[in-house]
């Protein structure tokens, strides 16, 4: 199960203007899990995704695909390699039913039009097979790549922002395929900046920042870390401490305001403060104002730096 | 090992591409070379002399045939390659496992096939309005190919440089045409006083016309040695170039 299907060591790319869009990463993605990969825009997680996958040059460090040297084994690495790109590249004047066979020799296999049934059915493409792809809604020419990704059965397969864009009902439908791939075996890399996405869906979680993977860490316990919710409750007349049926939220006191900074990536945050503010009242704390944020990804990095969390571990797998 | 089936992906993708735009790839070059011979072979020709023994109409299908051949080549292939570029598509050409070879051999090929299929119906056309003959018609299908090949290289090579439409127009505009009307279509070299005919001979088209002049009557201005070898030496140049293109992944990866 945890036997690795793609190590990066050093991975470092330097852009032609000077810019360092991936600086010494370090990561190893195991058989069969789900990893996403969390950072704000220009993180370099579309960078990082195109050197693995051949659209990027890499400035140094190395990457083993399923335990050979991909600058070496790259054509059979690629066989076994599938890739949904973040942005719409597609033949707008091809058919459907077209594209996907086109996928699918270009990597090499052989014509199977039962198959390629198969995976557009599973995506509610078939009935579109025949249309051209411009006159596809948006959603519809994303199933497309991905059915496109799918056409040669690739066993790693990468996809970047699979739901920007994405309205919600098409987002559930995605997170179910993704679901049913992983039951197939296949192991997924998806890139987000979506705290909720990589929650939803991931195995583990990787979090990228300014081109360096900071973290790397099970679901669970990333979303402990990630807190995002700040409220700040402005009591009328403070209390010497906090009081025991508080004690186990994450309060500080600081003269008239009650802090709270907690919560996980999803939801868990908003309801703790509705909590505390109930229990308060129960206590009969008053507080007359009652301030409350969500932190963006982007703040809570910087965060997670300040309090030195990523100290000595960025590299963990 | 060699992904074949990559190459004949894009090789009937690029067709395909071909039959969608049926008009401006074959009916239109048809339509322009046929009112060519018209004008110059019917109208024109009849009060004109015959060029050293052939016919002015017959002397100049050869050299029309050239000029669509070498336009009709180098935009096909560059639209070929240049349409993935500009849409994002060429992503999964540049993530499949294919190398160069393939790739040059389904797009290449795709063109080269698309100017045989135009000349096919060119020279049939000219039946229509000019009698000739084909001395050497072996010789003058290689010739075709080696040209249609040649030029779709070129071709290729365009449309990974521009990075515009406009510039993918440039070259076969401004360099391929008045090259090709100066290199001999509608004249024989010989008939140019000095110094210009010897600055035609530093017109590298007037050794494509005058080689495939050469496979239709048997005789041209220049050896037809030296046509064939130029040709195959151009071919040459440009399979290099694109070998360095696709080695360091020029204008194709970041
Ligand atoms: N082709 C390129 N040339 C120069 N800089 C680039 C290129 N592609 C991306 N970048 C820069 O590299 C950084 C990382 O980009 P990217 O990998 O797309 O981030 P993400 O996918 O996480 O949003 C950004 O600052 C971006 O502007
Ligand atoms: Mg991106």
């Amino acid at each position: 199960m945890s036997e690795p299907i793609l190590e990066i060591a050093g991975l470092t790319k330097t852009y032609a203007g000077g810019l360092t869009a991936l600086d010494r990463v370090d990561l190893t993605i195991r058989r069969g899990e789900i990893f996403a990969l969390l950072g704000p825009n220009g993180a370099g997680k579309t960078t990082l995704i195109g050197a693995i996958c051949g659209l990027v040059r890499p400035s140094g460090g190395t990457i083993r695909a399923f335990g050979e040297d991909l600058s070496r084994s790259w054509r059979t690495a690629r066989q076994r390699i599938g890739l949904v790109p973040q942005e719409l590249g597609l033949d707008m004047f091809d058919t459907v039913e077209r594209q996907v066979a086109y996928s699918r020799g270009m990597f090499g296999c052989a014509p199977d039009k039962a198959r390629i049934e198969e995976i557009l059915k599973s995506l509610s493409l078939w009935d579109k097979r025949n249309e051209q792809l411009r006159k596809l809604s948006g959603g519809m020419k994303r199933r497309v790549l991905i059915a496109k990704a799918l056409s040669h059965d690739p066993e790693l397969l990468f996809l970047d922002e699979p739901t920007a864009g994405v309205d919600v009902e098409l987002r559930r439908d995605m997170w179910k395929q993704i679901g049913k791939l992983r039951e197939q075996g296949v192991t997924i890399i998806l890139t987000t900046h979506y705290i909720e996405e990589a929650e939803e869906m991931a195995d583990r979680v990787g979090i990228i920042d300014k081109g360096r993977i900071l973290l790397v860490d099970d679901k669970d316990a990333m979303m402990a870390r990630l807190g995002r919710t700040e409220a700040i409750f402005s009591l009328e007349a403070p209390p010497a401490a906090i009081p025991t049926s508080l004690a186990h939220y994450p309060l500080t006191l600081d003269g008239n305001e009650l802090h709270y900074r907690g919560g996980d990536g999803a939801g868990r945050g908003k309801q703790e403060v509705a909590a505390i503010a109930q229990q308060l009242t129960r206590e009969g704390i008053i507080f007359t104002a009652l301030e409350q944020k969500e932190s963006s990804l982007e703040e809570i990095f910087v965060g997670l730096v300040e309090r030195g969390e990523f100290a000595g571990e960025g590299a963990a797998a | 090992m060699i992904n074949f089936r990559a190459t004949l992906a894009i090789y009937f993708h690029e067709l395909d591409r071909f039959r969608r735009t049926i008009f401006g790839s074959l009916v239109a070059p048809v339509l322009t070379t046929s009112l060519y011979f018209i004008v110059f072979g019917s109208a024109i020709g009849g009060r004109m002399q015959a060029v050293g023994g052939v016919d002015y109409g017959a002397f100049i299908v050869p050299g029309l045939l050239m000029l669509t051949m070498l336009s009709e080549s180098t935009s096909n292939a560059s639209f070929g390659i240049y349409m993935p570029r500009f849409t994002g598509s060429i992503y999964e050409i540049l993530t499949a496992p294919v190398g160069t070879a393939e790739t040059l051999l389904g797009f290449v090929g795709a063109a080269a096939t698309k100017s045989l299929i135009l000349a096919a119906v060119i020279m049939l056309t000219a039946l229509l309005f000019v009698d000739y003959h084909v001395a050497h018609p072996l010789l003058a299908v290689g010739y075709i190919i080696l040209v249609a090949a040649s030029f779709s290289l070129l071709g290729f090579i365009l449309g990974i440089w521009a990075d515009g439409f406009e510039k993918l127009q440039i070259i076969p505009m401004l360099i391929l045409m008045p090259l090709t009307f100066l290199g001999g279509t509608f004249y024989s070299i010989d008939m140019l006083p000095e110094p210009w005919r010897s600055v035609a001979l530093f017109n590298p088209i007037v050794y494509l016309v005058n080689g495939l002049r050469w496979t239709f009557y048997g005789k041209a201005d220049v050896d037809i040695a030296t046509s064939f070898g130029l040709t195959a030496l151009f071919l040459a140049i440009c399979i290099a170039i694109i070998a360095w293109i696709f080695k360091t992944g020029w204008r194709l990866r970041s």
